[in-house]
């Protein structure tokens, strides 16, 4: 009983608030139905019982992708009806797009239903065996079955670092930075001069 | 307790309904008074340091001091800026204050006395602390102002820098526990160090660990040192500085309770939770449930003790703590558990 009622909450805030984060006019706004988009999409895994699946993506994207994101969103000064002129002329490839992530689903799901994808357990049932927990279940896949993959993907992960590092990074010449060693090094005698000037005169530093 | 609500003659599915609203009951009422009391406990330890007497005028010793501090919050005028987004600005500290609640759920207080009793536990407070910086976004950009701005800005890099350390802090306790459950990570610390001390603090690769946790705590709850979001010098009062009212209200108790739950979490992470501290028969006499309120009051003293003795960081001193040494240093140390265990325990 429970678990219907929190489904189709789950399910109708999901698509209420993707729906909301296409249309809002404000940008700020979007993002933010994004993250309760989000939020409810690892209410939707837990149903599944996918929970580490669950906390992760809160984490990962709501805790970290969604806040750069929003980060960047506050700072920009965007004018949300010249981005609806072009309406228009982007339409044909907006439904492109569109075309092509429903065809995925499509044969992603007979796929699935035809018994040719093997996920998770070789029976290709999603559900783990019964006393494994979630997190040793998918740890036990992923460095053993998957691990060739698995540090493919974190190589280029930080292949892509490395690389937006060395792109936005430059050394200009006229600034002057502050080097922590060195500030730590000072001491007050080398700082610091005691004087005792006679009336009259200055101080030459 | 579901099972003393079956008892009483309702079908399972109601008294699990029934005993859970209770539990999150018996846990946010007792919180509130907590932060209630530790407001005047911070405030009375931060004048004792400054050798002042602190609030000490409303109840005996000053100690209903929060309470005429709430109600006079609670009578003040809502003003909402005209500037201001107001739904955001209306849900900022609601979504700060219900976050600073919801990591509650799985504290283990005794043993098997925790809301939800789950294997993701750690991940949990993972995931719901990092939601805690959206409330000072929201505040800050739905404010409409430069300071509340800036404070956002700030807020949100500093909890970002310092959550990936201490995800690897958590990966070090969590390898050595072998769950992310945190019932079972405060099991796995009873006699952990030669038999007699419980608490992974004991441990000599898990002590600087412990040490980083403390510190990347007090940069996680914005506490000073680390206040920088509402370094007044600068910024007034940081994102708070345009509400009023319950609103502000709202982001004070959220802030307290956030500092106990990183309290707590200190406590259950690598002083053994709810055991005692040593291993002896004698000492299990005394509920664990005391032995866990003893130990989260004692890091809130460390909190307030900081709090009064410490001066501020300045912000690029701040990141490169975060990101030039904890973050590798922590790196470091994953690799160095991970290879301990592999030695002892895998091979």
């Amino acid at each position: 009983m429970i678990h219907i009622i929190a489904f189709y909450l789950f399910a109708v805030m999901t698509v209420g608030s993707g729906a909301i984060t296409i249309l809002s006019r404000n940008p700020v706004h979007s993002v933010l139905w994004l993250i309760l988009a989000f939020f409810n999409a690892a209410g939707l895994m837990v149903l599944a019982g996918a929970e580490f699946i669950a906390m992760l993506l809160v984490i990962v994207y709501v805790g970290a992708v969604a806040v750069l994101f929003l980060f960047v969103v506050m700072m920009l000064d965007i004018d949300f009806a010249e981005l609806r002129a072009g309406f228009v002329r982007y339409f044909p490839l907006g439904a492109l797009v569109a075309v092509v992530l429903l065809a995925e689903m499509v044969l992603g799901i007979g796929a699935y239903h035809a018994g040719g994808i093997q996920l998770g357990t070789p029976s290709g049932t999603a559900s783990t065996a019964a006393g494994v927990s979630n997190t040793a279940a998918i740890g036990a896949l992923l460095y053993s079955r998957y691990l060739f993959l698995f540090e493919a993907a974190g190589i280029i992960l930080l292949v892509a670092m490395i690389g937006a590092i060395v792109l936005t990074h430059r050394q200009r010449g006229d600034t002057r930075g502050q080097k922590i060693s060195k500030q730590n090094a000072r001491r007050p005698d080398e700082a610091t001069v005691n004087v005792k000037p006679e009336v009259g005169k200055g101080v030459t530093l | 307790m579901t099972a003393f609500f079956q008892s009483l003659g309702m079908s399972h599915d109601w008294a699990w309904f029934v005993s859970t609203i209770c539990g999150i009951l018996l846990i946010a009422l007792p919180l509130m008074l907590a932060v209630a009391m530790i407001i005047y406990v911070d405030r009375k330890i931060w004048a004792a340091m400054a050798l002042r007497r602190g609030p000490n005028v409303v109840g005996p010793f000053g100690l209903l001091q929060s309470f005429a501090d709430g109600l006079k919050v609670f009578l003040q005028e809502t003003i909402v800026p005209s500037a201001a987004n107001k739904g955001i600005f209306l849900i900022a500290p609601v979504v700060t204050f219900t976050v600073a609640l919801m990591a509650w759920a799985v504290i283990p207080f005794n043993s098997g006395a925790i809301l939800a009793n789950i294997n993701v536990g750690l991940l949990y407070i993972l995931a719901i602390s990092s939601l805690g910086v959206y409330g000072t976004i929201m505040a800050g950009w739905a404010s409409n102002s430069k300071y509340p701005f800036f404070s956002a800005m700030r807020a949100s890099a500093q909890m970002i820098s310092y959550e990936v350390s201490i995800g690897f802090i958590i990966v070090c306790v969590v390898l050595w526990a072998d769950t992310f459950n945190l019932n079972q990570i405060v099991i796995a610390q009873k006699g952990h160090v030669l038999g007699i001390f419980n608490g992974f603090v004991f441990n000599p690769l898990l002590f600087p660990m412990w040490v980083m946790f403390l510190i990347s705590s007090l940069a996680e709850t914005q506490r000073a040192p680390f206040d920088l979001t509402e370094a007044e010098s600068e910024l007034v009062a940081g994102y708070q500085t345009e509400y009023s009212s319950m609103a502000f209200a709202a982001y004070w108790l959220g802030e307290y309770a956030n500092v106990l739950l990183m309290c707590a979490l200190n406590t259950t992470l690598f002083f053994g939770g709810w055991l005692p501290p040593l291993d002896i028969p004698v000492l299990y006499l005394v509920p664990g449930f005391i032995w866990f309120l003893l130990k989260v009051g004692f890091f809130f003293f460390v909190f307030s003790w900081v709090k009064a003795t410490v001066p501020r960081y300045r912000y690029d001193q701040l990141m490169r703590l975060g990101w030039k040494i904890f973050l590798p240093t922590s790196l470091l140390f994953v690799v160095l558990v991970s290879g301990y265990l592999m030695l002892t325990r895998y091979s």
